[in-house]
């Protein structure tokens, strides 16, 4: 591969994850079986794509199955996000590029719930962090954090240096939570990824969770691992007897005293929301980041049922292409279309290109969300972000008053 | 007065030497949720370093946020011309090295001694990731 003789796309690709693998120490390759990368307008500007354009006039093809992460466009959204014509045949361009190398272009944050789940110490290279945590966590599969490039060499390769996650050595814990609260709202367990998530700002940090007093929800777990992951760098954690690959806190600790350990309480997800303020001007409500399952769809039409987004507020769903189909045939999209709720598909709402300007022109002061990741990765567009229940975000959204 | 050590040991680099104007941050770094990539400055309302100017600096800081934006933004603003000139962390994460080493820009993890108290906003340094060291070659004025 190093020597050129399977094209120049694959001797750059491994050429990067040498240089990477140099970095972290990795001593060898593992060969993975599944790739899932991010590529789109937004993340990549002209630069990527020039990369990519490159890579497939070099005949690049991907020799694991590898899809694509949420992207930054719904086309039938464009018009009315004011994302121009430009942008568009650029990012159709990508799309094009991208299906030339035989990527499955299905445009979803949430792979582990839709299209594949890695078995119990498979290894992958997933890009998205909330997609790698879930798989390391709740699969016991073995991925890094893979950003689109990485991701794109893993997919010509059919390999990733062994560093980090893919070793025994860093899937211990390393840190103890202790759960005394009750979680009964996603955004709870959104809360309490960014209460052990912030302060210990880690990729190398495992929590183990205790105290869970009943069976959460893939859901629940894909929120929790989001948020850990956005607010903590973090890539991992153990929850025994919900998650495989520890039965019990000892063997998640492999013998060893944790270095760290923290109590969360229900009045520490109260601080949480009580830490948000509320900015005067104009608000828009956001179920996203990570796109939402169909039984998420199901229950926000249900919470939706017989009411109206009020007039000086605009309210959105995101979620993929095959939950969609999914809920439109079961009734739940159309719910919430009828409720005046926006659905856009196979993107991401942080993610949006033009974000911005879309976030001026519309004169969104704050961004309310039961998404702990959402109001923390949205942040360098300038929106004031508040934290709430599913129940309470569209209370607000109904009524028009935030609080 | 405690003498500051001019020279500081990192755990692990990649890339080019180079030398430039050093921005110290308290807080850690994600170009997805801190920068505003059209224009190379800190956007994130409250973040430590906001409304600074990253442009060929080099990037002092304690943790990578989370987000796998890094992997192509990196390539994306050096191609736009105000990519900073080296990122320092403390810890670092997979995407801030992959995206780095794809854009052929310089980046380092750990510090002895802590860079946070070494080096300060203004100071003028030197990241040699061949010799694995950062040396500060002026000191701003104070």
């Amino acid at each position: 591969m190093l020597a050129g003789d399977c094209g120049e796309p694959v001797r750059r690709a491994i050429e990067h994850q040498i240089r990477v693998g140099e970095f972290w120490g990795a001593r060898r390759f593992v060969e993975v079986t599944n790739v899932h990368l991010m590529g789109d307008i937004e993340v990549m500007g002209d630069a990527g794509l020039g990369f990519l354009d490159e890579s497939c006039r070099g005949k690049a093809r991907c020799i694991r199955p590898t899809t694509t992460n949420a992207r930054c466009m719904d086309f039938g959204w464009c018009e009315r996000f004011g994302q121009g014509v430009e942008s568009v045949r650029k990012e159709r361009e990508i799309i094009a590029s991208l299906q030339r190398m035989e990527v499955a272009t299905v445009d979803t944050c949430i792979n582990y719930q839709t299209v594949y789940q890695p078995h119990l110490g498979e290894h992958v290279a997933w890009g998205d962090t909330g997609t790698v945590i879930y798989a390391n966590s709740v699969f016991g599969a073995r991925s890094n954090f893979e950003a689109g490039p990485a991701a794109l060499a893993a997919a010509l390769t059919g390999r990733t240096p062994a560093y980090g996650f893919h070793l025994d050595e860093h899937r211990r814990g390393t840190l103890l939570v202790e759960l005394d609260a009750k979680l009964d709202d996603l955004a709870d367990w959104g809360a309490l990824g960014k209460i052990v998530g912030e302060p210990n700002q880690d990729y190398f940090a495992v929590p183990v969770f205790v105290g869970v007093t009943r069976a959460p929800v893939s859901d629940e777990l894909k929120h929790l691992g989001a948020s850990l992951a956005s607010y903590g760098s973090m890539a991992m954690f153990h929850m025994p007897g919900v998650t495989p690959e520890a039965r019990t806190p000892k063997a998640a600790f492999d013998g060893r005293r944790p270095r760290a350990r923290r109590r969360v309480a229900g009045r520490d997800l109260e601080r949480v929301y009580r830490g948000n303020r509320i900015e005067q001007g104009g608000t828009v409500v956001v179920f996203s980041g990570p796109q939402l399952s169909l039984w998420e769809m199901r229950s926000l039409a249900a919470l939706f049922e017989g009411r109206r987004v009020h007039p000086s507020m605009r309210c959105f769903v995101t979620t993929s292409r095959q939950v969609l189909a999914e809920a439109r045939r079961l009734g739940a999209a159309q719910a919430l279309e009828a409720a005046g709720v926006g659905i856009l598909e196979g993107i991401c709402f942080y993610i949006l290109e033009r974000l911005s300007e879309i976030r001026r022109e519309n004169g969104w002061v704050n961004l309310v969300s039961n998404s702990a990741k959402l109001v923390n990765t949205i942040t360098a567009h300038r929106f004031n972000t508040i934290l709430r229940r599913t129940a309470e975000c569209v209370e607000i959204a109904c009524s028009g008053k935030v609080k | 007065m405690k003498k500051r050590c001019d020279v500081i040991r990192v755990k692990r680099a990649f890339g080019p030497a180079v030398e430039g104007e050093a921005v110290v941050s308290s807080e850690g770094f994600s170009p997805r949720y801190d920068l505003d990539r059209t224009n190379g400055v800190i956007s994130k309302i409250g973040h430590a370093l906001e409304g600074v100017q990253l442009k060929d600096k080099i990037l002092f800081t304690p943790t990578a946020k989370g987000g796998v934006a890094a992997g192509w933004a990196f390539f994306d603003i050096k191609a736009k011309g105000f990519a900073p000139r080296a990122l320092v962390f403390g810890r670092t994460n997979p995407v801030m090295v992959q995206g780095a080493v794809f854009a052929n820009l310089t980046i380092t993890e750990g510090w002895i001694p802590n860079a946070l108290e070494a080096v300060a906003s203004g100071d003028w340094v030197r990241v040699d990731p061949a010799k694995k060291t950062i040396e500060v070659l002026r000191r701003a004025r104070r």
